[in-house]
């Protein structure tokens, strides 16, 4: 055990003896300016594709809940039996009425 | 006239951006030598050097100026080195090597007479880079804050985001940690 934690010291001094080099590379700021700029300059069309995938999985997220709801409630389904029939109705509504007012 | 590090972030803040290049000109040096502690390879470094950076100038709004700015760049710096020690993690599970000859050498020297074997010996070096290299990453940065580089657990607390206790905990895991790997190196014959 003594043994070990003498070894474990001097390995540790044998680290701190040799600190890395702080040398930077040349022109390092510079890339990372131009980083920063070309970066900056795709912004704009970065938001907008954030934006967009948002929307996107918004309106699949309201589709999936909406097809849910029409799927599993009874009631809905129960109540209009003919969907053509009813379609048809709506869209003709406006000339039944002027049939009836003549 | 040099203008001072408040002014420059100041001035970064309100959309100067070239204000921000005094202060990676100022700063680089610390961050590369923290990097180099963390990756062999210089492509690795200035990889982590420049995501620091980046990761900076993204961050900077949330930099109060209640402690120096330095403190906080280094924050930053030792979370993406251990970010990358994660992500790296894999290209060190390569199988265990034997020790050197001049590692050998330089242990036999140290079992019979430690205090002959010097720290400043070449192969003593290789073999704690080797070492530091087979840790797993909490306890290749915990050895490295603590151990080497002589922080104070506290401080080590506020840099890595760990709580105190861990920061304790992890300390003594890696260094069994440590024992185990060079055990297994060595096949313990030395310990």
């Amino acid at each position: 055990m003594d043994n070990w934690q003498s070894l474990q010291s001097k390995l540790i001094a044998a680290a701190r003896a040799n600190p890395p080099s702080d040398r930077v590379p040349y022109a390092f700021e510079k890339r990372v300016m131009a980083l920063l700029a070309a970066r900056s300059a795709t912004e704009p069309l970065g938001l907008w594709v954030r934006g967009l995938w948002r929307a996107a999985v918004s309106c699949m997220a309201a589709a999936l809940l909406l097809g849910a709801w029409a799927f599993f409630n009874p009631a809905a389904s129960t109540k209009t039996d003919d969907l053509s029939q009813n379609f048809e109705n709506t869209l003709l509504a406006s000339v039944d009425q002027s049939d009836q007012v003549q | 006239m040099e203008r001072t590090e408040a002014e420059l972030i100041a001035a970064v803040l309100q959309g100067d951006a070239a204000s921000f290049e005094p202060l990676v000109q100022r700063y680089s040096p610390r961050v590369f030598a923290t990097a180099r502690r963390y990756a062999r390879r210089e492509s690795e470094i200035e990889d982590i050097a420049q995501e620091v950076w980046l990761k900076a100038f993204e961050k900077l709004k949330s930099f109060r100026g209640e402690a120096p700015f330095e403190h906080w760049l280094m924050r930053l710096t030792v979370r993406t080195c251990y970010d990358f020690l994660r992500g790296h993690q894999r290209n060190r599970e390569s199988p265990f090597t034997d020790l050197t000859e001049p590692e050998s050498d330089w242990l036999e020297r140290y079992v019979a007479l430690p205090e002959t074997a010097s720290e400043n010996a070449e192969a003593a070096k290789l073999l704690v880079a080797r070492i530091l290299e087979r840790l797993s990453p909490p306890a290749r940065l915990v050895i490295t804050l603590l151990e080497i580089e002589d922080r104070p657990v506290k401080e080590i607390a506020r840099l890595t985001g760990w709580s105190v206790p861990l920061v304790k905990v992890r300390a003594f895991r890696a260094r069994a940690e440590m024992r185990k790997i060079l055990g297994k190196m060595a096949k313990d014959k030395y310990l």
